[in-house]
């Protein structure tokens, strides 16, 4: 390497140092992208909250567009996302399955009544043996699955408006096309 | 910014959430050394996903106490170590290893240094050869003669030559 | 009154500041004396604002001035006095401020103490000193000012992390610090030099004092980070290649290597522009630690509050600092004449080694801390690189530098021959190997090849420095004659070799505790014993107590070796009265060859029964032993008499100096 070019290396690795860092700058490094995007929902059978003795699986993710959100009763983002996910349920038509996470019933109960059920129908996963298949590392959490039962996109986070406008419905209303 | 400080609690919770659980991991117990050793090892290098780089092992987050168990319940099962962890890397992805593991994404993490050592080794050989083939700098003729000045007591002492800023 | 009083101080100090970066640098060139002369001054005052800053932040933390929201987020009025005061760098404002008041104080002493300096380096060392300032100062000022106040005013403070109301986390970072900021001296000597266009020895020899007083604040201070994480964080780990921590090893190698190279440039004149490249880069990645602590781009148990903004504000600062000084060392340095040539075999080769050894190893810890961010900007995944592929790298370096250190310390300089080291060299050459072959006995390595590997380097670099002393007492006459060298001239060597010896000692430590140690997780009822590693650990149950600001469950152990009771430990689990996660207190009992350690989990039941951890960790002093043997170490080469010998013999340099000076 030419003498001068070897004392200009330092600065050059420097100034890419540098590209990763303010690209990093705009990352959040404690976001764990989701392994399951791209592939078929979890196989698993869990009563519902509302009533023990009825139970939802994940053949009732097929056949429709849906969102899988997990939540539990004292998550603050999750009461702060719940006037989205009702403005959700009532305008657009997609089915909203709720995935309630290691959760207290009398709780979660209380928390719908309160502030409204913007849900199809709500798994109750006691244990969180549910959440562990499905990923879930922290709430709110919201899967988007296709008719076929694909895992197609994962918010990790609170659905805001701007969330919702631009980056989940434009998913949503792609999958609904599809056919 | 709402959504920024949405995320932020989010970020919280699990330690707002999480009672006073203070931890050990007696409860994970099993007859064999070899496999308790093995389940240590294993819960020693993954991560606590919620926590703010810890293993599995310091970890005293609920979600970690929660994948202790799958992990022990599966090991207690007869799985053995690979299948833990593709079991976890099949729902959390290869974050969760403390240890990359080996693929073509990875080779330059695990390769690179080899390769990056052999090419230092190969600079420092190359660097020593050229100095020791007498690149002594040579003294132009004005530095000869100062030279010779300083070395003869006798002389004035040399006046400072052009250039020289300090 | 007092905060506005602090505040006011740090905008004097960034006033001196920019005309202490601007002025003597700028009458260096003019040669304007009077320009010139405002250097040390301007280096008293702005270490006095920022001195005075520091002192009403601390003010204020004591006389809980709740008004003042980094005191109100980080202290409580029940908070013992010490901690307080410990609290004033115990987050992000704070420690910014203590930074700046340790880096206007080595600029203070650079000016007390350079008498023998021409007044022109002077002029530009303290000049760029100044400049770094201004970029601490403003960031203070503009994004994280310590003395914003909080209204309406907080009856009470939200305390100070329960993790860092200790002793040995109070002094952490001042030492770290001291370390961090001690750099930026040869930063600005290697800057100062680049400037005036002469890299000699003389650069060389005024900076290695200042360069090796930092390198031994910063061992000092990771040391200190270690040991504490060892007792405080309750699972006795005392590594665990976290991001923050990476980011203190890494000016450390760098340092190291410095150090070296400083002693080669100064002696022989050799390795000038490698030297200088080290001399940026050790201050560059003090630099780049403090941006990865405080910008939120990794995540790390050790990061303090992190923010996007405060982070490209550092970022920006970085690119100025770094990228100026090595956009004028491409420009400056292929100037220099080549220093003197060595041979293969000389003390040169292998200084020169070791120096790419630690060098490499810096760049692949970098590499490691900053691969998950890279791989998430090339779209490769995410991806964690944890202790496993440390470890690995560790190993694979270490052996070769312990090698290299062993043969390099006798080795001539510039000419040696082979034979005449392997010569010097083979008696302790086949000690080592049979310490080795010793160690793979299954008794003593227990079926793991690091043990004999470690305790095999241990051995070499011990009998290699031992045959280096007894050749070089050899000549001298007797006792006498050996004590005279201590006192004497010599003690340059002696500090080498109590600081190679301390590497040995760590390499012993590090060896032992991470193959032999024992943890043992159990639950225990009051009145059982437990065993572990031979000793009886018998539990008689745990009370509850009271603490200043906390409450807590103190357990009893009685611990056993065979009949004889050894020691009481009685660790605690607290309740920080403020709130938060309940803190482990381990109970120690220390050792030179082990440390016996109980933890407290949680109660189980009502009668009394708790799980528990009992730990045995052989030989673990030794890892902080190997490092205090370096600090004193470098302390002991620092009080050589060549440094303190008075300008006479400099003034003679310097004309030497000046006849084999480097042309523009």
């Amino acid at each position: 390497m030419s003498k001068s070019l070897r004392f200009l290396l330092p600065l050059a690795l420097f100034v890419a140092l540098v590209g990763l860092l303010f690209f990093g700058l705009g990352t959040d490094p404690r976001k764990v992208p989701s392994p399951l995007v791209g592939k078929p929902v979890p196989q698993f059978t869990l009563p519902t909250l509302q009533d023990p003795k009825r139970s939802v699986s994940d053949a009732d993710l097929r056949g429709k567009v849906s969102l899988v959100n997990v939540w539990f009763s004292t998550c603050v983002s999750c009461r702060a996302e719940h006037r989205q996910l009702m403005a959700i349920a009532k305008e657009s038509g997609v089915q909203i399955v709720g995935l309630n996470w290691k959760d207290d019933k009398p709780d979660a109960l209380q928390m719908l009544r309160q502030f409204g059920n913007p849900y199809h129908v709500v798994a109750f996963d006691e244990d969180g043996r549910v959440g562990i298949d499905w990923g879930v590392y922290g709430a709110p959490e919201t899967f988007v699955v296709d008719r076929k039962g694909t895992i197609r996109y994962k918010q990790i986070g609170p659905i805001d408006q701007t969330v919702w406008e631009q980056t989940l419905r434009p998913i949503v209303d792609q999958l609904k096309a599809e056919s | 910014m709402l959504p920024a400080a949405l995320l932020a609690g989010v970020l919280a919770w699990p330690f707002a959430a999480t009672t006073a659980h203070a931890f050990t991991l007696e409860e994970f117990s099993f007859d064999d050394p070899a496999q308790q050793a093995e389940f240590r090892g294993l819960i020693d290098e993954l991560r606590c996903l919620v926590c703010q780089n810890e293993s599995l092992s310091a970890s005293q987050a609920e979600l970690a106490q929660d994948l202790r168990r799958e992990v022990y319940e599966m090991m207690r099962a007869g799985k053995s170590k690979a299948e833990v962890v593709d079991f976890l890397v099949a729902r959390y992805g290869d974050f969760v290893l403390y240890s990359p593991p080996i693929k073509p994404s990875t080779y330059v993490l695990w390769f690179g240094p080899l390769a990056l050592g052999l090419l230092g080794a190969v600079v420092v050989l190359r660097t020593i050869r050229a100095k020791g083939k007498g690149q002594e700098a040579d003294l132009t003729e004005a530095e000869r003669q100062r030279l010779a000045g300083l070395l003869s007591p006798g002389r004035e002492p040399a006046r400072r030559p052009k250039g020289d800023r300090s | 009154m007092i905060p506005e009083i602090g505040h006011f101080a740090l905008i004097l100090a960034l006033a001196l500041a920019l005309v202490q970066a601007a002025f003597p640098l700028a009458g260096s060139f003019t040669g304007s004396r009077p320009w010139m002369g405002m250097a040390k001054p301007l280096a008293w005052g702005q270490f006095t604002f920022t001195l005075v800053a520091l002192a009403a932040l601390g003010q204020a933390f004591l006389t809980d001035d709740f008004s003042v929201a980094y005191v109100a987020h980080n202290s409580n009025s029940l908070l013992p006095d010490m901690y307080k005061v410990s609290a004033v760098w115990g987050a992000h404002e704070g420690s910014l401020l203590l930074w700046a008041t340790l880096l206007a104080a080595w600029g203070a002493a650079v000016a007390t103490f350079s008498r023998a300096l021409p007044l022109a380096v002077i002029a530009r060392v303290i000049s760029v000193q100044g400049m770094i300032s201004i970029g601490f100062l403003l960031f203070m000022l503009l994004t994280s000012n310590p003395f914003d106040r909080i209204f309406p005013m907080p009856p009470e403070g939200r305390d100070l992390n329960p993790l860092l109301q200790d002793f040995g986390l109070a002094i952490h970072p001042p030492m770290l610090y001291m370390g961090y900021v001690g750099f930026s001296v040869a930063f600005a000597f290697a800057i100062a030099a680049l400037i005036g266009g002469r890299l000699d020895a003389a650069w060389a020899r005024w900076s290695r004092p200042w360069t090796t007083v930092a390198w031994i604040f910063l061992t000092i201070g990771i040391a200190l980070g270690s040991w504490w994480a060892y007792y405080e964080l309750g699972w006795g780990g005392w590594w665990f290649w976290d991001p923050v921590e990476n980011a203190s090893l890494m000016p450390w190698l760098v340092g190291t290597a410095l150090i070296h190279s400083l002693a080669v440039t100064e002696k022989r004149g050799a390795f000038k522009s490698w030297t200088v490249l080290l001399a940026i880069s050790a201050f560059s990645l003090s630099l780049l630690g403090t941006f990865l602590v405080r910008s939120g781009v990794l995540t790390s148990v050790h990061a303090f509050a992190t923010d996007p903004t405060r982070g490209t504000f550092i970022l920006i600062f970085l690119c100025i600092v770094i990228g100026g000084s090595l956009a004028l060392y491409a420009w400056r340095a292929p100037s220099v004449s080549t220093g003197g040539g060595f041979d293969l075999v000389s003390r040169e080769s292998f200084l020169l080694a070791n120096n790419l050894l630690l060098t490499l190893f810096a760049a692949l810890v970098l590499f490691g801390t900053l691969a998950p961010l890279i791989y998430e900007a090339m779209a490769w995944g995410k991806i964690s690189v944890g202790f496993p592929w440390f470890n690995k790298m560790f190993l694979a370096v270490m052996p070769f530098l312990a090698l290299f250190m062993g043969i390099g310390h006798l080795a001539r300089w510039k000419h040696d021959e082979p034979g005449r080291l392997a010569r010097q060299l083979w008696i302790a050459f086949a000690l080592s190997v049979a310490v080795t072959a010793l160690a793979f006995l299954p008794g003593i390595s227990a079926g793991h090849a690091t043990v004999p590997l470690g305790l095999g380097l241990a051995a070499w670099l011990t009998f290699s420095h031992l045959t280096g002393l007894y050749e070089r007492l050899r000549h001298k006459r007797g006792l006498r004659g050996a004590l005279a060298d201590l006192t004497g001239n010599s003690r340059s060597y002696y500090g080498m070799l109590l600081a190679h010896l301390g590497v040995a000692v760590l390499i012993v430590g590090i060896t032992m505790v991470s193959h032999f140690g024992v943890e043992k997780d159990v639950r225990m009822s009051p009145g059982t014993s437990q065993e572990v590693a031979g000793y009886r650990f018998q539990f008689e149950g745990a009370q509850a107590v009271n603490g200043p600001n906390y409450r807590a469950h103190r357990g009893r152990f009685l611990v056993f070796e065979g009949d004889r009771q050894i020691a009481v430990l009685e660790p605690e689990k607290r309740s920080y009265l403020t709130g938060g996660m309940p803190m482990t207190e381990a109970a120690i009992l220390p050792g030179l060859t082990r440390d016996l350690y109980v933890s407290l989990g949680e109660a189980v039941d009502q009668q009394g029964d708790w799980a528990l951890r009992l730990y045995y960790k052989p030989y673990v002093r030794w890892i902080w032993l190997g490092a205090i043997f370096m600090g004193l170490g470098g302390l002991l080469a620092l009080s050589d008499r060549r440094y303190r010998t008075a300008t006479r013999r400099v003034r003679a340099a310097d004309t030497v100096a000046a006849a084999g000076t480097a042309r523009i």
